[in-house]
Protein backbone atom coordinates (compact mmCIF):
# COMPACT_ATOMS: atom_id res chain seq x y z
CA UNK A 1 0.00 0.00 0.00
CA UNK A 2 1.75 3.34 -0.92
CA UNK A 3 -1.11 5.11 0.28
CA UNK A 4 -0.56 4.10 3.80
CA UNK A 5 3.09 5.43 3.30
CA UNK A 6 3.01 8.51 2.26
CA UNK A 7 0.11 9.43 5.04
CA UNK A 8 2.82 9.26 8.41
CA UNK A 9 1.01 11.72 10.67
CA UNK A 10 -2.06 9.25 10.19
CA UNK A 11 -1.44 5.62 10.14
CA UNK A 12 -3.54 4.09 8.45
CA UNK A 13 -3.88 0.99 10.27
CA UNK A 14 -5.77 2.11 13.76
CA UNK A 15 -4.30 1.94 17.40
CA UNK A 16 -5.54 -0.51 20.10
CA UNK A 17 -6.00 0.40 23.51
CA UNK A 18 -4.66 -3.25 24.74
CA UNK A 19 -1.17 -2.70 21.85
CA UNK A 20 -1.88 -4.81 18.80
CA UNK A 21 -0.64 -8.52 20.23
CA UNK A 22 -2.92 -8.38 22.86
CA UNK A 23 -6.10 -7.01 20.96
CA UNK A 24 -5.28 -9.96 18.63
CA UNK A 25 -5.05 -12.51 21.45
CA UNK A 26 -8.60 -11.70 23.00
CA UNK A 27 -10.06 -11.71 19.63
CA UNK A 28 -8.93 -15.17 18.49
CA UNK A 29 -9.26 -16.40 22.17
CA UNK A 30 -13.38 -18.06 21.65
CA UNK A 31 -12.36 -19.28 18.42
CA UNK A 32 -9.11 -20.80 19.97
CA UNK A 33 -10.62 -22.19 23.30
CA UNK A 34 -13.53 -24.31 21.26
CA UNK A 35 -11.18 -25.45 19.04
CA UNK A 36 -8.86 -26.59 21.84
CA UNK A 37 -11.80 -28.18 23.63
CA UNK A 38 -13.13 -29.80 20.77
CA UNK A 39 -10.96 -30.79 18.13
CA UNK A 40 -7.21 -30.04 19.68
CA UNK A 41 -7.77 -31.82 22.78
CA UNK A 42 -10.29 -34.76 21.23
CA UNK A 43 -7.51 -35.68 18.44
CA UNK A 44 -4.36 -35.75 20.14
CA UNK A 45 -6.23 -37.92 22.99
CA UNK A 46 -7.61 -40.16 20.30
CA UNK A 47 -3.96 -40.45 19.25
CA UNK A 48 -2.92 -41.73 22.51
CA UNK A 49 -6.11 -43.94 22.72
CA UNK A 50 -4.58 -46.12 20.11
CA UNK A 51 -1.79 -47.30 22.26
CA UNK A 52 -4.05 -48.00 25.52
CA UNK A 53 -5.33 -51.74 26.31
CA UNK A 54 -8.77 -52.38 26.32
CA UNK A 55 -10.17 -54.33 29.27
CA UNK A 56 -13.00 -56.79 28.84
CA UNK A 57 -16.38 -54.90 29.37
CA UNK A 58 -15.56 -51.58 27.69
CA UNK A 59 -12.57 -50.77 30.45
CA UNK A 60 -9.41 -49.11 29.19
CA UNK A 61 -5.98 -49.17 30.60
CA UNK A 62 -3.84 -46.28 30.50
CA UNK A 63 -0.29 -47.73 28.79
CA UNK A 64 1.63 -47.80 26.22
CA UNK A 65 1.65 -50.77 23.60
CA UNK A 66 1.24 -51.41 19.95
CA UNK A 67 -1.17 -54.45 20.48
CA UNK A 68 -3.79 -52.41 18.92
CA UNK A 69 -1.64 -52.06 15.67
CA UNK A 70 -0.19 -55.46 15.23
CA UNK A 71 -3.82 -57.02 15.89
CA UNK A 72 -5.05 -54.96 14.24
CA UNK A 73 -2.58 -56.58 10.53
CA UNK A 74 -2.87 -59.91 12.26
CA UNK A 75 -6.15 -60.52 12.25
CA UNK A 76 -7.68 -61.76 8.97
CA UNK A 77 -11.18 -59.87 9.50
CA UNK A 78 -9.44 -56.90 10.20
CA UNK A 79 -7.15 -56.93 6.99
CA UNK A 80 -10.32 -58.37 4.89
CA UNK A 81 -11.76 -54.76 6.63
CA UNK A 82 -9.16 -52.80 5.14
CA UNK A 83 -8.82 -54.50 1.96
CA UNK A 84 -12.91 -54.51 1.40
CA UNK A 85 -13.06 -50.59 2.04
CA UNK A 86 -10.46 -49.62 -0.08
CA UNK A 87 -11.62 -51.92 -2.65
CA UNK A 88 -15.08 -50.88 -2.63
CA UNK A 89 -14.19 -47.23 -2.29
CA UNK A 90 -11.86 -47.57 -5.35
CA UNK A 91 -14.43 -49.20 -7.29
CA UNK A 92 -17.48 -46.19 -6.25
CA UNK A 93 -14.64 -43.53 -7.04
CA UNK A 94 -14.41 -44.88 -10.88
CA UNK A 95 -18.59 -45.53 -10.99
CA UNK A 96 -19.01 -42.15 -9.76
CA UNK A 97 -16.42 -40.90 -12.54
CA UNK A 98 -18.03 -42.62 -15.24
CA UNK A 99 -21.58 -41.52 -14.29
CA UNK A 100 -20.24 -37.71 -13.80
CA UNK A 101 -18.29 -37.12 -16.45
CA UNK A 102 -21.12 -36.70 -18.88
CA UNK A 103 -23.23 -34.34 -17.06
CA UNK A 104 -19.52 -32.60 -15.83
CA UNK A 105 -18.82 -32.12 -19.77
CA UNK A 106 -22.36 -31.20 -20.70
CA UNK A 107 -22.46 -28.24 -17.79
CA UNK A 108 -19.34 -26.85 -19.19
CA UNK A 109 -20.55 -27.06 -22.49
CA UNK A 110 -23.90 -25.28 -21.56
CA UNK A 111 -24.58 -21.40 -20.83
CA UNK A 112 -26.71 -18.82 -19.46
CA UNK A 113 -29.95 -19.67 -17.49
CA UNK A 114 -29.53 -23.66 -18.88
CA UNK A 115 -26.61 -23.64 -16.87
CA UNK A 116 -27.35 -22.11 -14.12
CA UNK A 117 -30.30 -24.18 -13.32
CA UNK A 118 -28.43 -27.32 -14.12
CA UNK A 119 -25.66 -25.94 -11.66
CA UNK A 120 -28.37 -25.86 -8.72
CA UNK A 121 -29.70 -29.56 -9.78
CA UNK A 122 -26.51 -30.20 -9.40
CA UNK A 123 -26.04 -28.66 -5.98
CA UNK A 124 -29.35 -29.33 -4.63
CA UNK A 125 -28.66 -33.07 -3.25
CA UNK A 126 -25.66 -31.67 -1.56
CA UNK A 127 -28.17 -29.60 0.72
CA UNK A 128 -30.46 -32.91 1.24
CA UNK A 129 -29.60 -34.88 4.33
CA UNK A 130 -27.55 -38.21 3.82
CA UNK A 131 -29.97 -40.02 5.98
CA UNK A 132 -32.85 -38.76 3.42
CA UNK A 133 -31.39 -39.73 0.23
CA UNK A 134 -30.80 -43.36 1.76
CA UNK A 135 -34.27 -43.44 2.38
CA UNK A 136 -34.93 -43.03 -1.13
CA UNK A 137 -32.15 -45.99 -2.17
CA UNK A 138 -33.70 -48.01 -0.02
CA UNK A 139 -37.43 -47.48 -1.18
CA UNK A 140 -35.63 -48.07 -4.48
CA UNK A 141 -33.62 -51.31 -4.15
CA UNK A 142 -35.71 -53.09 -1.38
CA UNK A 143 -37.29 -56.41 -2.38
CA UNK A 144 -40.56 -55.50 -2.88
CA UNK A 145 -39.24 -52.31 -4.70
CA UNK A 146 -39.62 -51.06 -8.41
CA UNK A 147 -36.69 -52.05 -9.25
CA UNK A 148 -35.98 -55.31 -8.22
CA UNK A 149 -40.36 -55.66 -9.64
CA UNK A 150 -39.49 -54.48 -13.03
CA UNK A 151 -36.08 -56.97 -13.47
CA UNK A 152 -38.69 -59.53 -11.93
CA UNK A 153 -41.34 -58.75 -15.16
CA UNK A 154 -38.35 -59.33 -17.36
CA UNK A 155 -38.04 -62.95 -16.84
CA UNK A 156 -34.66 -62.76 -14.85
CA UNK A 157 -34.23 -63.67 -11.21
CA UNK A 158 -33.62 -60.25 -9.56
CA UNK A 159 -30.27 -59.95 -7.53
CA UNK A 160 -30.58 -58.46 -3.56
CA UNK A 161 -30.30 -54.76 -4.01
CA UNK A 162 -29.99 -54.20 -0.63
CA UNK A 163 -28.61 -55.09 2.86
CA UNK A 164 -24.99 -56.06 0.51
CA UNK A 165 -22.18 -54.69 -1.01
CA UNK A 166 -24.49 -53.75 -4.20
CA UNK A 167 -26.83 -51.28 -2.21
CA UNK A 168 -24.12 -49.61 -0.72
CA UNK A 169 -22.12 -48.87 -3.91
CA UNK A 170 -25.21 -47.83 -5.86
CA UNK A 171 -26.22 -45.52 -2.93
CA UNK A 172 -22.99 -44.08 -2.40
CA UNK A 173 -21.84 -43.22 -5.91
CA UNK A 174 -24.92 -41.61 -5.99
CA UNK A 175 -24.48 -39.51 -2.57
CA UNK A 176 -20.95 -38.59 -4.30
CA UNK A 177 -21.80 -37.26 -7.57
CA UNK A 178 -22.57 -33.66 -6.62
CA UNK A 179 -19.07 -33.63 -5.28
CA UNK A 180 -17.43 -35.54 -8.57
CA UNK A 181 -19.18 -33.40 -10.57
CA UNK A 182 -18.30 -29.72 -9.21
CA UNK A 183 -14.39 -31.00 -8.71
CA UNK A 184 -14.56 -32.11 -12.54
CA UNK A 185 -16.02 -28.77 -13.72
CA UNK A 186 -13.51 -26.64 -11.59
CA UNK A 187 -10.69 -28.63 -13.72
CA UNK A 188 -12.25 -28.22 -17.19
CA UNK A 189 -11.14 -24.52 -17.49
CA UNK A 190 -8.41 -25.89 -19.97
CA UNK A 191 -10.90 -27.15 -22.29
CA UNK A 192 -11.59 -24.67 -25.02
CA UNK A 193 -14.33 -26.25 -27.28
CA UNK A 194 -12.07 -24.37 -30.52
CA UNK A 195 -9.70 -27.02 -29.51
CA UNK A 196 -12.63 -30.01 -29.94
CA UNK A 197 -13.43 -28.02 -33.03
CA UNK A 198 -9.91 -28.13 -34.56
CA UNK A 199 -9.62 -32.00 -34.03
CA UNK A 200 -12.73 -32.72 -35.46
CA UNK A 201 -12.26 -29.97 -38.86
CA UNK A 202 -8.68 -31.94 -38.92
CA UNK A 203 -10.88 -35.02 -39.51
CA UNK A 204 -10.77 -37.29 -36.17
CA UNK A 205 -14.13 -38.92 -35.67
CA UNK A 206 -15.76 -38.52 -32.18
CA UNK A 207 -14.55 -41.26 -30.29
CA UNK A 208 -10.53 -39.94 -31.21
CA UNK A 209 -11.48 -36.57 -30.31
CA UNK A 210 -12.56 -37.49 -26.85
CA UNK A 211 -9.74 -39.89 -26.06
CA UNK A 212 -7.06 -38.05 -27.78
CA UNK A 213 -7.99 -34.29 -26.99
CA UNK A 214 -11.19 -34.50 -24.22
CA UNK A 215 -9.51 -36.69 -22.08
CA UNK A 216 -6.09 -35.64 -21.58
CA UNK A 217 -7.26 -32.13 -21.02
CA UNK A 218 -9.27 -33.01 -18.74
CA UNK A 219 -7.45 -35.32 -16.72
CA UNK A 220 -5.95 -32.45 -13.52
CA UNK A 221 -10.22 -32.26 -13.07
CA UNK A 222 -10.66 -36.54 -13.20
CA UNK A 223 -7.46 -36.39 -10.44
CA UNK A 224 -9.28 -34.20 -7.87
CA UNK A 225 -12.63 -35.60 -8.35
CA UNK A 226 -11.13 -38.94 -7.87
CA UNK A 227 -9.38 -37.98 -4.46
CA UNK A 228 -12.30 -36.24 -3.21
CA UNK A 229 -14.67 -39.30 -3.79
CA UNK A 230 -12.48 -42.30 -2.50
CA UNK A 231 -11.59 -39.66 0.46
CA UNK A 232 -15.32 -39.28 1.11
CA UNK A 233 -15.79 -42.99 0.20
CA UNK A 234 -13.34 -44.81 2.70
CA UNK A 235 -14.58 -42.20 5.60
CA UNK A 236 -18.68 -42.21 4.99
CA UNK A 237 -21.04 -44.19 7.58
CA UNK A 238 -24.46 -43.23 6.62
CA UNK A 239 -25.39 -44.83 3.68
CA UNK A 240 -23.04 -47.88 4.35
CA UNK A 241 -24.42 -48.50 7.90
CA UNK A 242 -28.45 -48.04 6.49
CA UNK A 243 -27.87 -49.37 2.69
CA UNK A 244 -25.68 -52.64 4.32
CA UNK A 245 -27.62 -53.17 6.90
CA UNK A 246 -25.41 -54.41 9.25
CA UNK A 247 -24.01 -57.09 6.83
CA UNK A 248 -21.64 -54.75 4.52
CA UNK A 249 -18.16 -54.28 7.17
CA UNK A 250 -16.38 -51.10 5.74
CA UNK A 251 -13.85 -49.34 8.10
CA UNK A 252 -16.40 -46.35 8.87
CA UNK A 253 -19.09 -48.65 10.16
CA UNK A 254 -16.62 -51.01 12.21
CA UNK A 255 -15.41 -47.86 14.28
CA UNK A 256 -18.53 -46.78 15.01
CA UNK A 257 -19.51 -50.08 16.10
CA UNK A 258 -16.41 -50.58 18.15
CA UNK A 259 -16.80 -47.11 19.28
CA UNK A 260 -20.78 -47.24 20.67
CA UNK A 261 -21.41 -51.09 20.32
CA UNK A 262 -18.83 -53.17 21.64
CA UNK A 263 -17.22 -50.10 23.79
CA UNK A 264 -13.49 -51.24 22.09
CA UNK A 265 -12.39 -47.79 22.20
CA UNK A 266 -8.41 -47.99 21.85
CA UNK A 267 -9.16 -50.48 18.88
CA UNK A 268 -12.14 -47.47 16.99
CA UNK A 269 -9.09 -45.51 17.98
CA UNK A 270 -6.56 -47.34 16.11
CA UNK A 271 -8.93 -47.77 13.42
CA UNK A 272 -9.69 -43.77 12.93
CA UNK A 273 -5.77 -43.24 12.81
CA UNK A 274 -5.55 -45.86 9.91
CA UNK A 275 -8.53 -44.17 8.03
CA UNK A 276 -6.23 -40.59 8.27
CA UNK A 277 -3.21 -42.83 7.21
CA UNK A 278 -5.00 -43.95 4.00
CA UNK A 279 -6.09 -40.41 3.67
CA UNK A 280 -2.35 -39.37 3.36
CA UNK A 281 -1.44 -41.95 1.61
CA UNK A 282 -4.43 -40.52 -1.13
CA UNK A 283 -2.90 -37.07 -1.36
CA UNK A 284 0.29 -39.00 -2.13
CA UNK A 285 -1.11 -40.80 -4.89
CA UNK A 286 -2.90 -37.35 -6.04
CA UNK A 287 0.82 -35.50 -5.77
CA UNK A 288 2.18 -37.70 -8.05
CA UNK A 289 -0.70 -38.13 -10.54
CA UNK A 290 -0.67 -34.30 -10.71
CA UNK A 291 3.51 -34.53 -11.31
CA UNK A 292 2.62 -36.95 -14.14
CA UNK A 293 -0.20 -35.10 -15.74
CA UNK A 294 1.87 -31.57 -15.89
CA UNK B 1 -25.94 -18.04 -27.02
CA UNK B 2 -26.13 -21.38 -27.80
CA UNK B 3 -23.21 -23.01 -28.44
CA UNK B 4 -23.87 -26.21 -26.82
CA UNK B 5 -23.99 -28.50 -30.35
CA UNK B 6 -24.22 -31.60 -28.05
CA UNK B 7 -25.78 -34.85 -30.13
CA UNK B 8 -29.32 -36.54 -28.97
CA UNK B 9 -27.55 -39.93 -27.76
CA UNK B 10 -25.71 -37.50 -25.41
CA UNK B 11 -28.81 -36.03 -24.37
CA UNK B 12 -30.30 -38.78 -23.29
CA UNK B 13 -27.56 -39.81 -21.35
CA UNK B 14 -27.36 -37.03 -19.61
CA UNK B 15 -31.12 -37.14 -18.52
CA UNK B 16 -30.93 -40.27 -17.38
CA UNK B 17 -27.77 -39.48 -15.81
CA UNK B 18 -29.33 -36.65 -14.20
CA UNK B 19 -32.51 -38.82 -12.98
CA UNK B 20 -30.25 -41.17 -11.32
CA UNK B 21 -28.90 -38.21 -8.97
CA UNK B 22 -32.55 -36.69 -8.45
CA UNK B 23 -34.09 -39.90 -8.21
CA UNK B 24 -33.48 -40.68 -4.22
CA UNK B 25 -34.71 -37.05 -3.29
CA UNK B 26 -37.70 -36.69 -5.74
CA UNK B 27 -39.18 -39.95 -4.60
CA UNK B 28 -39.59 -39.25 -1.22
CA UNK B 29 -42.24 -36.57 -2.25
CA UNK B 30 -44.58 -39.21 -3.51
CA UNK B 31 -43.71 -41.79 -0.42
CA UNK B 32 -45.13 -39.33 2.11
CA UNK B 33 -48.55 -39.30 0.96
CA UNK B 34 -48.68 -43.20 1.32
CA UNK B 35 -51.78 -44.92 2.76
CA UNK B 36 -49.53 -47.91 3.05
CA UNK B 37 -48.18 -49.45 6.52
CA UNK B 38 -44.83 -49.96 5.74
CA UNK B 39 -42.60 -48.28 2.81
CA UNK B 40 -43.16 -49.36 -0.92
CA UNK B 41 -42.80 -47.27 -3.93
CA UNK B 42 -45.07 -46.63 -6.13
CA UNK B 43 -47.53 -46.77 -2.91
CA UNK B 44 -51.15 -48.95 -3.71
CA UNK B 45 -53.31 -46.21 -1.83
CA UNK B 46 -52.66 -42.54 -1.13
CA UNK B 47 -53.49 -40.57 2.18
CA UNK B 48 -51.99 -37.92 4.50
CA UNK B 49 -52.31 -40.50 7.61
CA UNK B 50 -47.72 -40.24 7.72
CA UNK B 51 -48.00 -36.17 8.49
CA UNK B 52 -50.65 -36.66 11.03
CA UNK B 53 -48.27 -39.92 11.86
CA UNK B 54 -45.85 -37.62 12.19
CA UNK B 55 -47.31 -34.38 14.46
CA UNK B 56 -48.46 -37.44 16.69
CA UNK B 57 -44.67 -38.65 16.66
CA UNK B 58 -43.52 -37.08 20.20
CA UNK B 59 -39.89 -37.81 19.80
CA UNK B 60 -39.57 -36.77 16.34
CA UNK B 61 -40.94 -33.81 16.84
CA UNK B 62 -39.34 -32.68 19.95
CA UNK B 63 -35.67 -33.97 18.11
CA UNK B 64 -36.58 -31.01 15.42
CA UNK B 65 -37.24 -28.79 18.18
CA UNK B 66 -33.46 -29.48 20.19
CA UNK B 67 -31.84 -29.21 16.18
CA UNK B 68 -33.67 -25.64 15.84
CA UNK B 69 -32.50 -24.66 19.06
CA UNK B 70 -29.56 -26.05 18.51
CA UNK B 71 -29.05 -24.68 15.18
CA UNK B 72 -29.69 -21.18 16.41
CA UNK B 73 -27.55 -21.21 19.17
CA UNK B 74 -24.42 -23.10 17.39
CA UNK B 75 -25.18 -20.28 14.32
CA UNK B 76 -24.93 -17.21 16.96
CA UNK B 77 -21.73 -18.54 18.77
CA UNK B 78 -19.86 -18.97 15.40
CA UNK B 79 -20.73 -15.78 14.45
CA UNK B 80 -19.39 -14.40 17.64
CA UNK B 81 -16.10 -16.30 17.28
CA UNK B 82 -15.70 -15.99 13.78
CA UNK B 83 -16.00 -12.24 13.10
CA UNK B 84 -13.23 -11.38 15.56
CA UNK B 85 -11.06 -14.07 14.18
CA UNK B 86 -11.31 -13.57 10.69
CA UNK B 87 -11.06 -9.92 11.30
CA UNK B 88 -7.24 -10.39 13.41
CA UNK B 89 -6.53 -12.83 10.18
CA UNK B 90 -7.55 -10.58 7.35
CA UNK B 91 -7.07 -7.03 8.86
CA UNK B 92 -4.31 -7.48 11.34
CA UNK B 93 -2.34 -10.01 9.92
CA UNK B 94 -0.37 -10.75 13.07
CA UNK B 95 2.70 -13.25 12.19
CA UNK B 96 1.81 -16.50 11.21
CA UNK B 97 -2.12 -15.33 10.02
CA UNK B 98 -1.34 -18.51 7.47
CA UNK B 99 -1.14 -20.88 9.95
CA UNK B 100 -3.95 -19.68 12.28
CA UNK B 101 -6.60 -19.89 9.33
CA UNK B 102 -5.07 -23.45 8.37
CA UNK B 103 -5.33 -24.33 12.07
CA UNK B 104 -9.32 -22.81 12.51
CA UNK B 105 -10.43 -24.59 9.35
CA UNK B 106 -8.69 -27.85 9.90
CA UNK B 107 -11.57 -29.83 11.39
CA UNK B 108 -12.97 -29.49 8.13
CA UNK B 109 -10.46 -31.84 6.78
CA UNK B 110 -11.28 -34.78 9.10
CA UNK B 111 -13.78 -37.31 8.56
CA UNK B 112 -16.56 -36.77 10.61
CA UNK B 113 -16.55 -40.38 11.45
CA UNK B 114 -13.38 -39.97 13.18
CA UNK B 115 -13.84 -36.53 14.59
CA UNK B 116 -16.88 -38.07 16.17
CA UNK B 117 -15.11 -40.64 18.13
CA UNK B 118 -12.76 -38.03 19.19
CA UNK B 119 -14.88 -35.82 20.65
CA UNK B 120 -17.13 -38.66 22.34
CA UNK B 121 -14.18 -40.07 23.92
CA UNK B 122 -13.30 -36.61 25.36
CA UNK B 123 -16.51 -35.32 26.93
CA UNK B 124 -17.07 -38.99 28.26
CA UNK B 125 -14.43 -38.02 30.60
CA UNK B 126 -15.80 -34.49 30.79
CA UNK B 127 -19.65 -35.67 31.59
CA UNK B 128 -20.65 -33.27 28.26
CA UNK B 129 -22.19 -36.65 26.78
CA UNK B 130 -25.91 -36.21 26.25
CA UNK B 131 -26.12 -33.02 26.98
CA UNK B 132 -26.65 -29.57 25.06
CA UNK B 133 -23.50 -28.56 26.10
CA UNK B 134 -21.89 -31.01 24.42
CA UNK B 135 -24.09 -30.91 21.43
CA UNK B 136 -23.52 -26.93 21.02
CA UNK B 137 -19.65 -27.53 21.20
CA UNK B 138 -19.28 -30.76 19.25
CA UNK B 139 -21.24 -28.68 16.50
CA UNK B 140 -19.23 -25.57 16.48
CA UNK B 141 -16.29 -27.54 15.68
CA UNK B 142 -17.47 -28.27 12.45
CA UNK B 143 -19.54 -24.82 11.87
CA UNK B 144 -16.35 -22.52 12.87
CA UNK B 145 -14.45 -23.31 10.18
CA UNK B 146 -17.25 -22.47 7.46
CA UNK B 147 -17.99 -19.37 9.15
CA UNK B 148 -14.51 -18.53 9.34
CA UNK B 149 -13.83 -19.34 5.54
CA UNK B 150 -16.90 -17.40 4.12
CA UNK B 151 -16.12 -14.23 6.69
CA UNK B 152 -12.31 -14.09 6.03
CA UNK B 153 -13.22 -14.26 2.26
CA UNK B 154 -15.91 -11.60 2.45
CA UNK B 155 -13.39 -9.31 4.47
CA UNK B 156 -10.05 -9.66 1.99
CA UNK B 157 -12.14 -9.00 -0.70
CA UNK B 158 -13.34 -5.39 0.87
CA UNK B 159 -11.62 -2.64 -0.22
CA UNK B 160 -9.32 -0.97 2.73
CA UNK B 161 -10.24 2.49 1.60
CA UNK B 162 -12.81 3.07 3.88
CA UNK B 163 -11.86 1.55 6.98
CA UNK B 164 -8.97 3.60 6.39
CA UNK B 165 -10.66 6.69 5.39
CA UNK B 166 -12.71 6.73 8.78
CA UNK B 167 -9.28 5.47 10.79
CA UNK B 168 -7.97 8.60 9.53
CA UNK B 169 -10.47 11.08 10.28
CA UNK B 170 -10.33 10.04 14.17
CA UNK B 171 -12.31 6.88 14.07
CA UNK B 172 -11.60 4.46 16.86
CA UNK B 173 -10.96 0.96 15.84
CA UNK B 174 -13.91 -0.33 17.70
CA UNK B 175 -16.11 2.60 16.23
CA UNK B 176 -14.29 2.13 12.55
CA UNK B 177 -14.96 -2.38 13.25
CA UNK B 178 -18.80 -1.72 13.93
CA UNK B 179 -19.98 1.53 11.49
CA UNK B 180 -17.81 0.37 8.83
CA UNK B 181 -16.35 -2.63 8.32
CA UNK B 182 -18.99 -4.86 9.76
CA UNK B 183 -21.74 -2.63 7.24
CA UNK B 184 -19.78 -3.80 4.22
CA UNK B 185 -19.62 -7.98 5.52
CA UNK B 186 -23.26 -7.97 5.77
CA UNK B 187 -23.30 -10.04 2.50
CA UNK B 188 -20.40 -12.34 3.86
CA UNK B 189 -22.44 -12.70 7.17
CA UNK B 190 -25.88 -13.42 5.93
CA UNK B 191 -24.21 -16.13 3.51
CA UNK B 192 -22.10 -18.10 7.22
CA UNK B 193 -25.49 -17.67 9.18
CA UNK B 194 -27.16 -20.03 6.36
CA UNK B 195 -24.62 -21.74 6.20
CA UNK B 196 -23.78 -22.63 9.97
CA UNK B 197 -26.99 -23.08 10.35
CA UNK B 198 -27.86 -25.96 7.71
CA UNK B 199 -24.21 -27.28 8.82
CA UNK B 200 -25.84 -28.36 12.34
CA UNK B 201 -29.11 -28.56 11.22
CA UNK B 202 -28.35 -31.88 9.18
CA UNK B 203 -25.36 -32.83 11.02
CA UNK B 204 -25.54 -36.41 11.83
CA UNK B 205 -22.14 -38.58 12.31
CA UNK B 206 -21.25 -36.48 15.20
CA UNK B 207 -24.10 -35.88 16.93
CA UNK B 208 -24.92 -39.67 16.61
CA UNK B 209 -21.80 -40.07 19.03
CA UNK B 210 -22.90 -37.42 21.55
CA UNK B 211 -27.02 -37.98 21.58
CA UNK B 212 -28.40 -39.61 24.21
CA UNK B 213 -31.77 -41.44 25.30
CA UNK B 214 -33.18 -38.64 26.26
CA UNK B 215 -31.50 -35.98 24.10
CA UNK B 216 -32.06 -36.52 19.88
CA UNK B 217 -31.38 -34.32 17.44
CA UNK B 218 -33.67 -34.50 14.03
CA UNK B 219 -30.96 -36.52 11.87
CA UNK B 220 -29.82 -38.88 14.58
CA UNK B 221 -33.91 -39.61 15.15
CA UNK B 222 -34.82 -40.34 11.27
CA UNK B 223 -31.74 -42.08 11.37
CA UNK B 224 -32.48 -44.73 13.85
CA UNK B 225 -35.95 -44.72 12.50
CA UNK B 226 -34.45 -46.02 9.29
CA UNK B 227 -31.87 -48.36 10.62
CA UNK B 228 -35.32 -50.13 12.65
CA UNK B 229 -38.32 -49.73 10.71
CA UNK B 230 -39.09 -49.08 6.80
CA UNK B 231 -42.39 -47.16 6.73
CA UNK B 232 -43.27 -43.72 5.03
CA UNK B 233 -42.77 -41.50 8.14
CA UNK B 234 -39.18 -40.40 7.03
CA UNK B 235 -40.67 -39.43 3.75
CA UNK B 236 -43.28 -37.42 5.78
CA UNK B 237 -40.43 -35.58 7.69
CA UNK B 238 -38.17 -35.03 4.43
CA UNK B 239 -40.34 -33.08 2.16
CA UNK B 240 -40.65 -30.51 5.79
CA UNK B 241 -36.79 -30.72 5.91
CA UNK B 242 -36.33 -29.81 1.96
CA UNK B 243 -39.05 -27.33 2.22
CA UNK B 244 -37.00 -26.42 5.39
CA UNK B 245 -33.91 -26.01 3.36
CA UNK B 246 -35.65 -23.88 0.29
CA UNK B 247 -36.83 -21.30 2.76
CA UNK B 248 -33.04 -20.97 4.02
CA UNK B 249 -31.98 -20.66 0.57
CA UNK B 250 -34.65 -18.28 -0.61
CA UNK B 251 -34.35 -15.78 2.11
CA UNK B 252 -30.32 -15.93 1.52
CA UNK B 253 -31.30 -15.38 -2.12
CA UNK B 254 -33.74 -12.40 -1.42
CA UNK B 255 -31.80 -10.58 0.76
CA UNK B 256 -28.48 -10.96 -0.34
CA UNK B 257 -28.21 -12.79 -3.64
CA UNK B 258 -27.94 -16.44 -3.95
CA UNK B 259 -24.80 -15.93 -7.07
CA UNK B 260 -23.07 -13.44 -4.68
CA UNK B 261 -22.90 -15.35 -1.93
CA UNK B 262 -21.83 -19.02 -3.09
CA UNK B 263 -20.27 -18.49 -6.47
CA UNK B 264 -16.91 -17.09 -6.12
Amino acid sequence: MTASTTIDAAPAMPRFALGRAGTATALLLPIALINAIGFLLPVLNLLRMSFNEALAGGGIRETFILDNWTGLFGDSFYLELIMNSVSVSLGITFLTLVVSYPIALYLHRSSGRWRTFLTVLVISPLLTSAVVRTYGWIALLADQGPIVKTIAALGITPPRLMFNTTGVVIGLTEILMPYMILSLLAGFGRLDPRVEEAAMTLGAPPSKTFWRVILPLTLPGIALGCLLCFVLAVSSFITPKLLGGGRVFLLATEIYDQAIVTLNWPLAATLSILVLVIFGAALAVYARVLRVIE
Amino acid sequence: METNTTSLPMKILVAVLFLFLLGPVILVVPISFSGEQILSFPPASWSFRWYTALFNNTPMISAFWTSLLLGAIVTAISLAAAIPAAYVIVRMRTAGSGFLYNFFTAPLLLPTIVLGLAILIVFASMGFLGTFTGLVIGHLVITLPYALRVLATTLGNLPLACEEAASTLGGRPFTVFRRVTLPMMAPGIVAATALCFLVSFDEVVITLFLTGPRLSTLPVQLFHHVESRADPLVASVSVLLIFLTLAVVIIVDRTVGLSKTFVK
